[in-house]
């Protein structure tokens, strides 16, 4: 177990030992469990929500994880030098594959560029642990990653000590060579076969210790901004694949309606680069030798549509029905009070990649090709939906162009698999940006209502009732048999629930505190959006406590700074109070907000600075609108340990965009069972008229040992910090959100055809630049 | 069916499609240059901005046969002479701009084009450039953008 296999000295495995795996392979493989069983005499890890457990335990699939081996990441030495790693998660711009990348040159001491992180295929053996979501990819690999990184660094050694005739003890591990003390050195390309194992054994192993950390904690940038900046990084529908042609399909003009018939469907096939035209169970799919013919025959189909699972439904119904949804708040208790409720409308989770995959169905085995951040539960669903084995369905994880929650998702991956089944050819599928953002998920609509009591310095209650248009948390933790237990019922009702208490900490020392969730109508496709209950429930409870502090005399920094309950959240808010200038004058109509978030064992603190001077909110826009502008932000972050601090600044910077967008720009109307937005000249996400041109991220010190969560963390005190800017500068709290939701800045495109022609005026020879 | 003789990034090619096809999908499905990404397919977007002789252009928006041949269309692709960066390109690694990199490519040629067209008009680029340009990210690089654009300018 110990000793020679991991060519650490002989000893007792003890607190900072691990347990990991050399694998027999030709060339050098070291293992490490993803989720590895609690250190004997460690305490307990935190237990499992009693709804998770009782799922889990439901399924004897779990007993095939059982074999000691079948559920390990592992890091390979190459004999060219370098280093490869297959990530089980999905890289959709949040930077994981270079903070991987970092941990294995740390603890094999290679140089970054020899580390190469490529993406995992789905691996139904690691069952729940193929999720990427929850801003949790650090914080659950971080350990494990290097564990099979260290593994392998000692076998090096091993290896080149009998080489070199000098005992470890003797030996450095630099840039990749190992060296004695004669100056006489091996690259370790050169000892990849001889640090190989014939049979796989477990070994045990120390980590570097922190204070030794040369990569980890020092900003490195983005091992694929090369390939990303010169048009090399290849996205899903940049593969060539053989004859995956390009593949869209004609939608309904309401939310997930059906196709009822279709009129032409043989003179579609007949028109230029059209090869078929079929109806599928989402509309009617073309797929035709460019993506250019696919828009002219979608748009020339001549469908009768069945009504969607909304029809009929608005904003104002739905706000009804929320209203007739809500939770009490209970009696009235006898102190002061400070009550509000706030309005969040629809919102689009659309990333700037549309929904896309590649499918090559054939008989009795299936290959699928998309940026899949549930790949197992896709996996699966894909061999349900075609009758195959799991095991002949094939799913590679491609990079992808954002997320934002999306990507959780694989609708596309399972439409293009039943378009390839049914036409028997391969085909490369992608949603048109109008299917993206009328028929793609979006973050459910939701009101919260919060009500405070206090009596003289003291805050006495703090209580805030949630009411939700259903979040489809239907990818579950990443396994068909939880993704289906999610939609029953009562499992999901338990599995929102769980997913609110955990993900909404009550930072502030309020007394006695309740927060509850409820949820209602799950009629439209939705899905957990970037940050997913926190920016409204964060925004709510924030607005709030500036009215409490204006009622309780008190400045609204001081206030939030002497009612939290810790340092390091105190310490955060002071920095972007003091970095920010908080307090400084300001001319009328223009404002600071400062706002506090918690989560993911990570703190954060935004201060803004907002003009909702009428020059500016009226400034001339076209096809976008203005609005209040955010002119300064200013931005602290304790996420544990930090191990690319300029990725997580890059990472609290995105935060910080969506956030703006969520208080100020950002929506979709719902008319009549369908989203008016069709496309970015309709759905106001954050442009470049919209960005603070004075911006700051604040990286804190590392207080801990251990990573926490940081990809979705930005959004909520961002967001928060706006809606509390904008309230003081206009000197009315916001309550509906976005604010400019009430004004509709478009002409809404038509919804039959369902997409949009492609225009014809882009040369525009002679005329001004683009 | 109608051949279309053109440049892209140096060389020329011939296609043949229907005269309508936008230059986007002759780039990306019949060429196979897929730099310039697909974000709308209606030129609001900005993700697949390329340049047309020297200008900044959208390709979802311009029918193949519009053009003639001896229109040089650049992508990202031909934006640097051989394995060393334009300076734009450099900008962006060294303020490492991007976080997915699905609209980087139509970024940097949207802001090669900004560049050249400021120092055109003889003057430096200013907030009011940079807050006019469309090209959107939704990861939110803004800020990383606007610092790369005046550190590539000051090198081109």
């Amino acid at each position: 177990m110990t000793g020679s296999n991991g060519g650490a000295p002989e000893e007792a495995i003890g607190r900072r030992r691990f347990l990991g795996y050399v694998v027999a392979a030709p060339t050098l493989v070291a293992a490490a469990e993803l989720v590895p069983a609690a250190p004997p005499g460690a305490a307990a890890q935190a237990p499992a929500p009693a709804e998770l457990t009782e799922l889990l335990d439901l399924n004897d699939v779990m007993t095939a994880a059982a074999l000691p081996t079948s559920a390990l990441i592992s890091v390979e030495v190459h004999p060219d030098g370098t280093v490869s790693f297959a990530l089980p998660r999905a890289e959709v711009g949040q930077g994981i594959t270079t903070s991987t990348a970092m941990l294995i040159a740390e603890e094999l001491a290679v140089p970054l560029e020899r580390v190469r992180v490529t993406l995992a295929d789905a691996r139904p053996e690691l069952l729940f642990n193929q999720l990427t979501g929850g801003s949790n990819t650090t914080v659950s690999t971080y350990v494990p990653i290097r564990v099979a990184a260290a593994i392998a660094r000692a076998r090096l050694l091993s290896a080149a000590a009998a080489e070199l005739g000098t005992p470890v003890g003797g030996l450095t591990l630099k840039a990749g060579v190992i060296s004695d003390r004669s100056g006489s050195g091996i690259d370790i390309g050169a000892l990849a076969g001889k640090a190989a194992s014939t049979r796989t054994q477990q070994v045990s192993v120390r980590l570097a210790p922190r204070e030794s950390f040369t990569v980890i904690g020092r900003p490195h940038n983005r091992l694929d901004a090369r390939d990303a900046v010169t048009g090399r990084k290849k996205f899903t529908m940049d593969l060539d694949i053989p004859e995956a042609s390009p593949t869209m399909v004609c939608r309904p003009p309401t939310i997930n309606g059906k196709v009822g018939s279709v009129a032409n469907l043989a003179e579609v096939r007949a028109m230029p680069g059209v090869t078929d035209a079929v109806v599928i169970s989402t509309g009617v799919a073309v797929r035709a030798r460019t993506f250019g013919q696919c828009i002219d025959a979608v748009r020339a189909l001549r469908v009768s549509w069945r009504p969607g699972t909304a029809a009929g439904k608005s904003d104002e119904s739905v706000l009804r029905e929320l209203h007739a949804a809500e939770l009490p708040l209970g009696l009235r208790p006898p102190t002061p009070v400070v009550e509000g409720a706030f309005t969040f409308y629809f919102r689009s989770n659309s990333a700037l990649e549309p929904n896309c995959a590649i499918a090559d169905v054939r008989a009795g085995s299936a290959e699928i090709w998309s940026a899949l951040k549930s790949p197992i539960v896709a996996q699966q669903a894909i061999a349900a939906k075609l009758g195959l084995p799991v095991g002949k369905v094939t799913v590679h994880v491609t990079e992808g162009g954002g997320s934002f929650g999306r990507k959780l998702f694989f609708d596309a991956a399972l439409e293009a698999a039943e378009v390839s089944q049914k036409i028997g050819k391969p085909v490369k599928l992608m949603w048109h940006r109008a299917d993206d953002s009328r028929q793609g998920r979006v973050h459910p609509m939701a009101i919260s209502r919060v009500r405070v009591s206090y009596l003289g310095d003291r805050v006495l209650s703090y209580k805030q009732r949630h009411t939700s248009v259903s979040t489809d948390l239907g990818h579950g933790l990443g396994e068909i048999f939880t993704a289906l237990a999610a939609r029953l019922p009562v499992g999901d009702i338990g599995f929102s629930q769980t997913f609110f208490h955990l993900s909404q900490a009550m930072s502030y020392d309020f007394g006695l505190s309740s927060r509850l969730l409820a949820e209602t109508d799950k009629s439209f496709n939705t899905g957990s959006m970037r940050n997913v209950y926190s920016p409204d429930v964060t925004c709510a409870r924030e607005l709030i406590v500036d009215q409490l502090a204006a009622r309780m005399g008190r400045d609204a920094y001081r206030f939030r700074h002497d009612f939290l309950g810790d340092d390091r959240s105190r310490a955060v808010l002071a920095k972007v109070a003091e970095a920010g200038g908080w307090g400084r004058p300001m001319p009328p109509g223009t404002a600071q907000g400062i706002a506090f978030h918690a989560e993911y064992k990570s703190v954060s603190a935004c201060l803004v600075e907002i003009d909702c001077r009428p020059e500016t909110v009226d400034r001339p826009i076209r096809d976008g609108v203005g609005g209040p502008r955010v002119t300064k932000a200013v931005f602290a972050v304790d996420a544990g340990l930090a191990v690319n601090p300029r990725g997580l600044e890059a990472q609290m910077m995105g935060g910080i965009m969506d956030g703006i967008a969520l208080a100020l720009t950002s929506s979709l109307h719902l008319r009549d069972g369908y989203f008016l937005e069709a496309s970015w000249d309709n759905y106001f996400y954050t442009r470049q008229w919209n960005t603070p041109p004075e911006l700051r991220i604040i990286v804190m010190p590392s207080t801990s040992d251990q990573p926490g969560g940081a990809g979705e963390l930005g959004v909520a005190a961002s967001m928060a910090a706006v809606a509390c800017a904008y309230g003081r500068a206009t000197g009315t709290m916001p309550t509906s959100f976005p604010i400019n939701h009430g004004t509709l800045s478009f002409t809404p495109k038509p919804t039959v055809p369902p997409i949009p022609p492609s225009p014809a005026d882009g040369l525009n020879r002679g005329g001004p630049s683009a | 069916m109608p051949e279309h003789t053109f440049r892209v990034n140096g060389e020329q090619v011939t296609v043949n499609v229907t005269d309508d096809v936008r230059l986007l999908w002759v780039l990306r499905d019949l060429l196979g240059i897929t730099g310039p990404k697909y974000g709308c397919g209606i030129n609001v977007c900005k993700a697949c901005t390329s340049h047309l002789n020297g200008k900044a252009v959208n390709p979802c928006a311009i029918p193949v046969g519009e053009l003639r041949p001896t229109d040089e269309v650049t992508t990202i692709e031909g934006l640097a002479t051989g394995e060393d960066l334009h300076p734009m390109q450099q900008a962006w690694l060294d303020h490492d701009v991007a976080q997915c990199g699905y609209c980087q490519p139509g970024q940097i040629m949207a802001a090669v084009a900004l560049v050249e067209r400021v120092a055109a008009e003889g003057r430096a680029i200013t907030d009011d450039d940079l807050d006019g340009i469309r090209n959107i990210c939704r990861c939110g690089t803004y800020f990383r953008i606007r610092e790369a654009i005046r550190a590539g300018a000051r090198n081109m």
